[in-house]
Order: structure tokens, then C-alpha cells, then sequence
């Protein structure tokens, strides 16, 4: 979308001073493109926001590479992210030869690739050998061997990769240009990693912070609109998850919009889509009560505010298209924390008669879009504020995945909830302490859904 | 925390008393064991107070530091301490068996089998609590680059023998402490809470005290009376009745005893030194009385350790126990290896492949422990199956079909009627124990409709499902307890009567059937069969080969610097004694 959107021209600065994001997202990946194929240094590390165009510069950077005869090797983290990724390719150019390093497991790769005259899927890297791109997951690449290194790679999701999964590949390719957005969630490890923490190659930490503490001096760029985030979304994403690298939303005021062909029946699902629908946000608020995870009540108010969202025939204006296109299933997600909650959403849904929204936990919901989201808090209803409810890349993942409005549900009492659980992770010597912590952003994002609140009402 | 966990530690403060989580114990523990129970000093970051160690409950060597602040002194203790540990720990290292191994041929490169020896069983380090095993880290680190006058006639400050092997050896084992399962350094205080819910926090849980006394309080003592009792009692002298599991001492004893004993100590060395008349005895008698204290604040740790042993060694070993225990032995015999070769300490700090290989191990270690010990034992598979990872039920139909191939393998498809609430989707990978031990794998298929079974609510899961077990044991996890829990749990099928589509599910067999097209007789399961699936793999594999240390790549900083001494001890720039 970099650099391709006409309606997004608009936009303006808070500040008053015009601002073109089409023309600042353009520098950026020229700049961005020019120290991929001409700069010295062996990495280039890319910031990206959310939906600020990532996939789009991962596929021209690619495309322009092998347009200058570079043949490059693409690591992404998971099958689907490779899948599109090829998929992308592909579309945007049918003749470029694009190989698909895939496992041996039985359907490893999605079919759509077999459409594709011009992608060649293999298990074995030596039936790719040759072709301008392969793209494989980081545990594919680690399992290759004995090949002459590619000269350059691109590295997607960088943030999301763990340093040892680097380790792994990293001498598979000279040079490469890395890519990811530092807001989401961080790798993890089911085992403690403590001892190694503040060790610059610490095997747990991300990829970016590793190649970073030893390599200070790589070029770093930033993408500095969301085309994604409407202008209700952008500014409180960037404020309350990217306070030191702001950015802006491609889109002005007004520009998107979402409109409902049947009126409120009053009820609060309705009133608190009516409130989404007007400011971008809105905060579904039931009474404060500790319950399990999977809260039959804001399982079931979650459950109804799709069905309604569903039923009131819900229609976006967006820069895409001049008529209103109906927001179907399919452009709604849920968003939870937990694989239960998911679960429970789901057979709620069900039996609601709602078919095709997905609903998903934030690290499945990672790098995806939709219009709408409906999301359940991960502290609503808990009695403590762990660090993994706290985390500040699942908030922002969940907050992040919408084109028009998103909806929370919660119970009240979270700010309280916040106060008497203050972040209490260990300090680690020589680990640079990440801001804004979850604790923070958390009571941003709180403060701000607050001035869109509606109390449950069935 | 699990909500099975959450149901038990519930039903403790109900009940008064602890939970069992398990009906087999789920950690070796050896015949033998050597327990350390090691106290350290207010004030002066790792420097030992005093030991009580030893392989025999009633006879336990009392090793103690008169002095702490006399390095003379702690040189000492830690010499007898390296005389206590090290001959038990080198009384495994001969007696082996032959394993045949796969090794690379250095000359060919191919992989050819070798025997190689295993240690017969390995010496087993018991420590009352997590603080313990922090303690013997901090006991191998500072240990292990000291030089004995034999290995460095010219060093100034030569250690006793044994000492900085004894350091290795510690550091080998708090190193492989990390490991998730492996036991040859084990937590009393881990071992309890991992086999017994109590009605406290997890961080109570680490007062080895108040964790048994949840587990068997006395006499008529609810545990959480008992358990306050043992955390903050104390008698007409405001000295807790029952002293910390260490290694940090209660203040109260510091203060109040400990302190004026080493006082007349000191004087009592002071007068020795210059000759004075019966300062000898004084001295002697000072000495006495601190050994008199420090055992009396060690003996109740040591008395408990042993009693959560016994409670322990009343529950069965679980059946895949030995074969954790196997990679345990493996770990001694390979230590053992890299000392008899004279190689040097481990250094103080890991590389970054070294760092990422211990990672990536532990993880497949966790998996392969969750696996273990949900097959190993009804109560935690039960776990599993609330949370959506495994489930259990009968076989209401089985239709033979053959996989499209040249060659067609048979891929039956089974419908099982369940209770539980797996989280599947479509192709998801299942798995199941065979009656012979082997693996059989599968993909879930769909759900199919259960003859007007469906729509009955949620909450009476639990009920029906531990009743299939028949878990012996299981205390307080059957029917009647599990249909509150899973009230709460399966909450949503009650308010949305999102029954789903239907319980039983289907399942096509993918793998264990044999290799020919009929499938192998017992492969599969037939109608009316209990079966229990888990989405989990029961023998994780480990992540790919990573690349020599030599061959780190530039984004981890390239090779370690050849110029750098790789081990041993550098001396601070500053002042010369320190080693950093």
C-alpha cells in the first residue's frame, strides 16, 4: 500500500502543519531500499508499526533484489506468514521464480501456492537451488545445510524471532535486512532464561536486540505511517506503545467511517457499538467481579456484541472503495489471551449462530487486519496483574488489529486492579529496560477507553 | 497456574490439609541420597555459616565456621565439606554398564556405534529448599577456579584439595539443576509442591516448615493452623520454634545467640593468640557452645528434609521416572568424563551457541516432562483434559478406510464420545499411548452428532470423566468435587448453551497400524474402547544443530575472541586477589 493510496493525502498533522503520509512512508522506503541494495553495512533493521505497510516493503525490497540479480533468502517465523509472503510475491510479479522451502509433515504449505505457475514448493533445498527467492520459516532454514551462503536475506518478523533462532540461520546468508515491528510480542521461552540475562547474544531475547548489542552501528529505519490504524486508533497506539517513535495514521478524520442499517435497540451491545461506530472505541463495562478465566458473562456480552454487530448490518467507508461495503464475518475478529477464553468465544458464538469471525488469542492474531475487533481484556475479572497479562505486546497486539473501531469488554475495577499490582519483574544488570512498560500502557490505554464507556445492560 | 491446581489448592483449605496433584511420584529419588542442609551468614553475601551433611539421617556431619569474616575459617569448612561430598560423589564413577552410542567417526565422518560406559546409578544432592540450590551454584562458582598448591605451587593462597573439584562438581550439578525433570540436585521444598497442593501461595510453599505442615499436620491441626505455627512461632525468648530452612537464619537467633557466641569466640581466640592462661579451654568451650547453636537451628531443617523424603518414598515411582533418571546418569558419567580427562572448569560464563544449546535442551526437556508425566499418571492427564490439551472417551464406532495412495494405507476413522472439551481444529495432530507402549498417531477429523446426547450443559464433565480413569488414589479429584470446578471452567456452554456440535469427535488413525495394508492386529482401537488422546507429542524432538562456537555468525558477535583465555580465572586489574 506504501506510496500507492490516493485517498491518503488528506491526512493531517495534529499539530495543524500539513503532513503527506504517502509522501513520508515514500522517503522511508527509499531510504529504507537504497542502504538494502547499495549501503555497507551487512543489516538494515526496520521498524514498522502496526499496518504501516510492512508486507508491502518485504515484497518490493525482495522483488527489487532480484531484479538486480541478487538472488535472497526470505525467513519468516510461521507457515502462514510464508505463505503470504509467496503469495504476495507471486501476485505482484507472476513471473518471478519464488521457491517454497516447506517440512516434511503432511499439507505443509497452503494449496493457493499450487495456483502460482512460477513457485516451486519443495521439501529439499536442493530441488529450489537456482531460484531468485526462497522463503522458509526460521525452523526450516535451521535445518539447512551444506549450501553456499545466499548473499542476502530478509528477515520478517525480526522482533518476534527468538536470538537463537537467529543463531541458527545466520550463517546461511552474508547480509540482510530485517524487519519487524518492536510493539508486539516478544518471544518467549517455556523454561527460565534468567541466567543469561544481560548477555548480549542472551538466547532468549529477540533477534533485533541481539544483532543490535552486537552490531550498534547497522543503519535503522522506522515506517512512519499505519495505514491500518484509523486517525480515532493511530495516536493512542502510538502514544501508549510507541512513545519514542511515534507515527501516524495514513488516513484523516472522517475519512473511515462505520454506519449501522438498523438503530440501536438500546441495549449496551447496541449502545456501545453506536459509541465505536462514532469515536473508534468503545468500552462494554460489566460490574467488577473476580471470576475464572473464562467469564460466562463477558464471554457471552463479547458473544453478543458480534451477534448484534452482525445483525444491525454494519457498513464501512474507507478509502478503498467510494460505496459502504458491509462488514461481514469474515472482516470481524475476537481477540483474548488465553486459548480457553478463545475457545469459550467460540462455542458461545456458535451458539448464537455466528459463523466465520475469527477468534483467536493476540499472539494468533499477530500481523493480521480486520475492520472491526471485539476484544476481551486480559485483566477483566482477574484477581492479580501477572507479568503475562501485563505484557505490553498483547495489549497492543489486541488494540491494534482494526481498520474502523474496536470494542473491549471488561469488567470494571481494572484500574484498582493495576494499582495494587505495580510491575515487580527483577532488574537485570545489562538488560536496557524496554518502555513504556505493560503497567503503563495499560493505564493509557484504560484512561483513554474510559471516555468511551458503557455499562452492561442486556 | 493450572486450573486443576487451583481446584486442589481450594479443596486443601477446604479439607484442612494438602492435595495430592499426583498418584505416582514423578522425580527419582535415590536409595542414597546425600542432603545438605548449608546455613550462610547475615551480612556476608555467600560465606557459610555452618553444614549439616551426609548420607545417614541419624549420624549427619556437623560442619560450622566459627568465624565467618575468617577466610582461614571458611577455607577450612569448605576443605571438610569437599571430604564429606567428594567421596560420595566419586563412590558412582566406577561401577558402569556398556551403552552402544552413535559417534561421528572423526576420520570418515560417518556415524558408527561405540561403547561407551554409563555409570550404573549417580549420586543424588538433596537441599531443603530452592535458596539451597541458588547456594550450591554460588558454593560451585566460588570454588571451582580457586588452585591448590599441587595444580599452582607459586599461588599465594593456595586452596585445599579437593576444593575447587568439589566446585566443579557442584557447579555441574546446579548447572543441571536447571533442566526440567533432572534430579540429581533436587528441592525438597520443589519436590513436595510439585506431588501436594497446599492451601497457601507458592511463595509460602518455599518455607519447607509450613509446606509440611499442610502435607501432614499433626494430630488434629488444621493445616493452615499448623503451617502459621511452623512460619512464625516463637518460644519465651522470641526464637522461632521452627528455625528457616536456610540458607538465610532468623535474625532473632542472630541477635539474640549467635552474635554474643562469636564475641567470646573472638575474645576467647584473641587471648589464645597472645598466651594467655587457660584461653585454650575458653576457646574450646566458645567453639562448643557456637557448634551447639548452629545444630540447633540446622537439626529441625535436617529432621524435616528426611520426613518430606519418607512422605515421598510412600508414593509410587512413576513408570517413565527410570528413563529421566537414565539422561541424569548420563550427565554424572560425562562430567566424570571431562574431569578424568583433565579438562578445565566450566567457564564462567556460557557462549552464545553454548547458551542457546542449553536453552533449546531445556525446552525439549519441559515438553518431554509435561508428556512423561501426564502418561504416567491419571490426575495429571486429568489436568490436561481440563485444559483442553488431551481427552478421554469411548469408542462408539470405528469405519475401516485407506488412504488415495499407490500404495493404500489403512486410515480407520474413530468416533469417540467424550466429555472433555478439547481445544481442536480441523487436522490437528493427536496422540496415544498403544497397549504395547508405542505411539500411535492421528488428525482430528470433525465432530459428529451424538444421538440427542448433545445440549445437556457443561458442568457434569468432570464428573463422567474421572469416573473413566478409575485414577486409584486420587483423592480429592473425583466426581463429586469436579462438577463445582468445572462449572466455572465450562461456563460457557451453560450461559450461551453453546453446546458445540456435538461430543463425539472423530478421529482417522494416521501411524502405529504397521506397514502393511491391513492394519496390525490391536492397532486399532474397537467399539467400546476407552481411549485417551493428547494433542501434546509424547517424545518432543529437539531443535536443529547449531553452529560451532568457532562459526558463530557476525550477528552474534562472531567467534569467541581466540585471544581471551576461554576459562580460568582473570585476575581484577585493580587488585590482584579478586577474581572477577
Amino acid at each position: 500500500m506504501i506510496g500507492a493510496d490516493p485517498a491518503a493525502g488528506a491526512a493531517r498533522a495534529r499539530g495543524g502543519e500539513p503532513f503527506d503520509p504517502s509522501a513520508a512512508a515514500a522517503r522511508a522506503t527509499e531510504a529504507i531500499l537504497r542502504d538494502t541494495l547499495h549501503g555497507a553495512d551487512r543489516g538494515v533493521v526496520v521498524d514498522s508499526p502496526p499496518g504501516a505497510g510492512k508486507s508491502t516493503l518485504v515484497v518490493r525490497a525482495a522483488r527489487e533484489l532480484a531484479a538486480a540479480g541478487r538472488p535472497l533468502m526470505v525467513v519468516a517465523q510461521t507457515n502462514a506468514q510464508v505463505d503470504d509472503l509467496v503469495d504476495r510475491l507471486a501476485t505482484a510479479d507472476p513471473d518471478l521464480p519464488v521457491g517454497r522451502l516447506h517440512s516434511s509433515d503432511p499439507h505443509p504449505y497452503d494449496p493457493v501456492l499450487d495456483g502460482h505457475a512460477s513457485v516451486r514448493a519443495s521439501a529439499k533445498i536442493a530441488d529450489l537451488a537456482g531460484l531468485d527467492i526462497v522463503v522458509s520459516t526460521a525452523a526450516k532454514w535451521a535445518h539447512v545445510r551444506d549450501v553456499e551462503p545466499w548473499r542476502h536475506a530478509i528477515v520478517d518478523e525480526a522482533y518476534q524471532m527468538r536470538s537463537d533462532a537467529l543463531l541458527a540461520v545466520a550463517g546461511l546468508f552474508e547480509r540482510a535486512l530485517f524487519v519487524g515491528d518492536p510493539g508486539q510480542l516478544d518471544p518467549f521461552s517455556v523454561v527460565g532464561a534468567d541466567q543469561w540475562a544481560g548477555l548480549s547474544y542472551d538466547p532468549s531475547a529477540s533477534a533485533v536486540t541481539t544483532l543490535l548489542a552486537h552490531n550498534p552501528r547497522l543503519p535503522q529505519h522506522r515506517l512512519p505511517v499505519s495505514w491500518r490504524l484509523p486517525a480515532s486508533a493511530a495516536p493512542l497506539v502510538s502514544d501508549a506503545f510507541y512513545p519514542y517513535t511515534p507515527f501516524r495514521s495514513g488516513t484523516g478524520h472522517g475519512e473511515r467511517r462505520l454506519s449501522f442499517g438498523v438503530a440501536s435497540d438500546g441495549s449496551g451491545p447496541d449502545r456501545v457499538l453506536d459509541e465505536a461506530a462514532e469515536s473508534g472505541w468503545g468500552l462494554l463495562e460489566l460490574p467488577a467481579r473476580r471470576t475464572p478465566r473464562t467469564d460466562p458473562e463477558a464471554v457471552a456480552a463479547v458473544a453478543q456484541v458480534v451477534r448484534r454487530l452482525l445483525d444491525r448490518g454494519a457498513a464501512a467507508v474507507s478509502e478503498r472503495s467510494d460505496e459502504p461495503v458491509p462488514v461481514t464475518a469474515d472482516r470481524i475478529a475476537v481477540g483474548t489471551a488465553h486459548r480457553d477464553q478463545a475457545a469459550a468465544v467460540r462455542a458461545a458464538l456458535t451458539g448464537l449462530g455466528v459463523s466465520g469471525v475469527t477468534v483467536d488469542t493476540a499472539n494468533r492474531l499477530q500481523g493480521r487486519e480486520f475492520d472491526v475487533t471485539v476484544v476481551l481484556h486480559p485483566l477483566s475479572g482477574r484477581p492479580d496483574a501477572t507479568a503475562f497479562h501485563l505484557e505490553t505486546g498483547r495489549l497492543c497486539v489486541l488494540a491494534s488489529r482494526h481498520r474502523q473501531a474496536c470494542v473491549v469488554v471488561c469488567r470494571a475495577g481494572v484500574a484498582e486492579l493495576l494499582d495494587e499490582h505495580p510491575s515487580t519483574e527483577p532488574v537485570q544488570l545489562g538488560v536496557t529496560v524496554k518502555f513504556p512498560d505493560g503497567w503503563e500502557a495499560n493505564h493509557a490505554v484504560l484512561a483513554h477507553l474510559a471516555e468511551h464507556r458503557v455499562a452492561w445492560r442486556p | 497456574m493450572s486450573l486443576i491446581t487451583t481446584l486442589a489448592r481450594m479443596e486443601a483449605v477446604r479439607e484442612g490439609r494438602a492435595q495430592p496433584l499426583t498418584t505416582v511420584r514423578h522425580r527419582h529419588l535415590s536409595e542414597r541420597p546425600l542432603a545438605f542442609v548449608p546455613l550462610t551468614t547475615a551480612g556476608e553475601a555467600g560465606a557459610p555459616l555452618g553444614a549439616l551433611v551426609g548420607t545417614d539421617r541419624d549420624a549427619p556431619r556437623l560442619l560450622i565456621v566459627a568465624q565467618p569474616r575468617d577466610r582461614d575459617l571458611r577455607f577450612a569448612f569448605l576443605a571438610e565439606l569437599a571430604e564429606e561430598i567428594q567421596p560420595y560423589l566419586d563412590s558412582y564413577a566406577d561401577e558402569v554398564e556398556l551403552e552402544e552410542r552413535k559417534e561421528t567417526d572423526p576420520e570418515t565422518g560417518k556415524k558408527v556405534p561405540v561403547q561407551v560406559e554409563l555409570c550404573a546409578d549417580a549420586p543424588q544432592l538433596l537441599v531443603p529448599s530452592a535458596a539451597g540450590v541458588a547456594f550450591v551454584r554460588l558454593l560451585g562458582r566460588s570454588m571451582r577456579f580457586r588452585r591448590t598448591a599441587e595444580q599452582d605451587p607459586e599461588t599465594p593462597f593456595p586452596a585445599p584439595a579437593r576444593v575447587p573439584l568439589l566446585g566443579r562438581w557442584l557447579t555441574h550439578y546446579g548447572e543441571r539443576s536447571r533442566v526440567p525433570g533432572s534430579c540429581l540436585l533436587l528441592s525438597l521444598t520443589e519436590l513436595l509442591s510439585r506431588h501436594w497442593a497446599t492451601g497457601q501461595s507458592p511463595l509460602e510453599d518455599q518455607h519447607l516448615g509450613s509446606l509440611l505442615a499442610w502435607i501432614d499436620p499433626p494430630e488434629g491441626v488444621p493445616g493452615a493452623e499448623a503451617a502459621l505455627r511452623a512460619e512464625s512461632e516463637r518460644d519465651e525468648d522470641g526464637l522461632l520454634r521452627c528455625p528457616p530452612a536456610g540458607p538465610a537464619t532468623d535474625p532473632a537467633f542472630d541477635n539474640q545467640l549467635l552474635a554474643p557466641a562469636m564475641s567470646r569466640y573472638d575474645a576467647a581466640r584473641a587471648e589464645a593468640s597472645q598466651g594467655v592462661a587457660g584461653a585454650e579451654a575458653r576457646l574450646r568451650l566458645a567453639e562448643a557452645e557456637l557448634r551447639g547453636l548452629i545444630a540447633s537451628q540446622l537439626r529441625p531443617t535436617w529432621d524435616a528434609l528426611w520426613h518430606g523424603v519418607d512422605l515421598l518414598r510412600s508414593l509410587p515411582e512413576g513408570a517413565r521416572v527410570a528413563e529421566r533418571w537414565k539422561r541424569d546418569r548420563w550427565s554424572y558419567t560425562a562430567h566424570r568424563d571431562r574431569v578424568r580427562a583433565g579438562e578445565p572448569p566450566q567457564p564462567k560464563r556460557d557462549d552464545a551457541v553454548t547458551a542457546a544449546q542449553k536453552l533449546a535442551a531445556r525446552e525439549t526437556a519441559q515438553a518431554q516432562l509435561d508428556a512423561h508425566e501426564a502418561l504416567d499418571d491419571p490426575l495429571v492427564m486429568a489436568g490436561r483434559r481440563l485444559a483442553g490439551e488431551a481427552f478421554a472417551g469411548e469408542v462408539t464406532d470405528v469405519e475401516m478406510a485407506w488412504s488415495e495412495a499407490r500404495v493404500p494405507r489403512p486410515r480407520p476413522l474413530i468416533t469417540v464420545r467424550t466429555e472433555d472439551r478439547p481445544h481442536l481444529a480441523e487436522r490437528v495432530k493427536l496422540h496415544r499411548v498403544l497397549a504395547d507402549g508405542r505411539a500411535q498417531s492421528g488428525e482430528f477429523v470433525g465432530f459428529a452428532r451424538t444421538d440427542g446426547a448433545a445440549g445437556t450443559g457443561g458442568a457434569d464433565g468432570a464428573a463422567g470423566t474421572d469416573g473413566t480413569d478409575g485414577a486409584a488414589g486420587t483423592g480429592g479429584a473425583d466426581g463429586t468435587d469436579g462438577t463445582t470446578g468445572t462449572g466455572g471452567a465450562d461456563g460457557a456452554g451453560g450461559a450461551g448453551d453453546a453446546d458445540g456440535p456435538g461430543r463425539a469427535l472423530v478421529v482417522r488413525l494416521t501411524g502405529g497400524m504397521g506397514r502393511g495394508k491391513q492394519p496390525e492386529p490391536g492397532s486399532v482401537p474397537e467399539k467400546g474402547d476407552r481411549v485417551c488422546w493428547t494433542l501434546f507429542e509424547h517424545a518432543p524432538r529437539g531443535g536443529p544443530e547449531l553452529p560451532d562456537p568457532e562459526s558463530t555468525p557476525w550477528t552474534h558477535g562472531g567467534p569467541p575472541d581466540a585471544a581471551a583465555p576461554a576459562h580460568g580465572p582473570e585476575p581484577d586489574p585493580m587488585t590482584e586477589e579478586d577474581y572477577l
